[in-house]
């Protein structure tokens, strides 16, 4: 099937904006509470020098904070690096556990920027499809977003991924506010693109409140 | 030293909290919150010359934030932190929601402190 790399480069682009603005601003709140850590630690550090006391306890707590931060800041990083690699290669065979963990994971500041939360336990599995990486990571934030937007007073996006007739299947739920969306296209022209792209199906299933999106293993030919 | 009070409001809980203890330590009255509907409930209950406000909050825009503040306190001055990746970048926007007064994170606490008697000193808050 040949793809519309008009509209596939587009949204293709818009999305790696997206994501690395995203990328960049979780990196500098990260970088700040740092700044901070260590700036109180040297204001503590300047009042023990005046001989007025300091608590070990708040030494600790901040070189925990650090600490801490630095871990984020490395998981922001290796989250950074898979994304930026799963352009690399047009077909390749993934875990679709891993990808969908990872657009999770790019996703957490949009969702908490919008009060909801996403819940994914991954599959203890992994389940492996052959596909175009990041057509894949699009679809899913694509489908994630209308998702948030649908969420309704819940506010909690679940993700559940299991096997399809053909391929996988990924489904999102609850969607408690699918008539609000009456009027919307959907799926949307890059949604249609990337389903054409990665010969996959969408469906909403009203009286379950869910977003189902199956996943063929086919390759995208040039 | 000139003192004031102050609310930081940042979901950024870790940063929020020790730039308050910071502020503190330097004899300003630093409170601090991690949403819009706390910093609003603190504004109506307690008075406030300056509220440092991040741009982007959970469900609301710091700029929104600022608006719904000023309606409970107009005397109100504001300072905003923005992690964007320059200060270019929130120029354009933010200047005509009236947010005169920015700084890009990671903050210098001793330029924030700049700022903050800046802000305070000027008549109508904004330069």
């Amino acid at each position: 099937m040949k793809g519309n790399w008009e509209v596939l480069g587009g949204a293709g682009l818009q999305f790696f904006g997206k994501m690395s603005a995203s990328i960049s601003h979780e990196i500098k709140n990260a970088l700040a509470v740092i700044n901070e850590s260590a700036g109180l630690l040297e204001d503590l550090s300047l009042r023990a020098e005046k001989g007025i006391p300091v608590d070990p306890e708040r030494l600790k707590k901040q070189s925990g904070s650090i600490v801490k931060q630095v871990r984020r800041v490395d998981d922001i990083i290796q989250n950074m690096n898979k994304f930026a690699h799963s352009i690399d290669d047009p077909v390749k065979t993934i875990d679709l556990v891993q990808t969908v963990t990872l657009v999770v994971g790019l996703s957490s500041r949009f969702a908490a920027m919008r009060g909801v939360v996403l819940a994914y336990q991954p599959p203890p599995k992994p389940m492996m499809i052959q596909t175009n990486p990041f057509f894949l990571e699009n679809l899913l934030w694509l489908c994630l977003d209308f998702a948030m937007s649908t969420a309704g007073t819940a506010k909690t996006v679940n993700l559940l991924i299991d096997s399809a007739e053909r391929g996988a299947r990924v489904r999102f739920t609850p969607l408690d506010r699918i008539p609000d969306t009456t009027g919307r296209e959907f799926p949307e022209e890059p949604m249609k693109a990337l389903l054409a792209a990665l010969q996959g199906n969408l469906n909403i299933d009203e009286g379950n409140h869910e977003l189902s999106l199956s996943i063929g293993a086919a390759p995208v030919e040039r | 030293m000139t003192t004031f009070r102050v609310l930081l409001v940042d979901d950024e809980e870790e940063l929020v909290s020790t730039l308050a203890e910071r502020l503190s330590l330097r004899g300003i009255e630093a409170e601090w919150v991690t949403n819009a509907e706390e910093a609003l409930r603190m504004v109506r209950e307690e008075n406030y010359d300056l509220a440092i406000l991040d741009v982007k909050l959970p469900r609301i825009s710091g700029l929104k934030l600022k608006t719904k503040m000023e309606e409970i306190d107009p005397g109100m001055k504001f300072i905003f932190l923005t992690g964007h990746g320059s200060e270019d970048d929130f120029k354009t926007g933010a200047a005509e929601a009236g947010a005169a007064y920015y700084l890009v994170k990671p903050v210098n606490i001793d330029a924030l402190i700049r700022k903050m008697k800046e802000v305070i000193e000027s008549e109508g808050g904004v330069p």
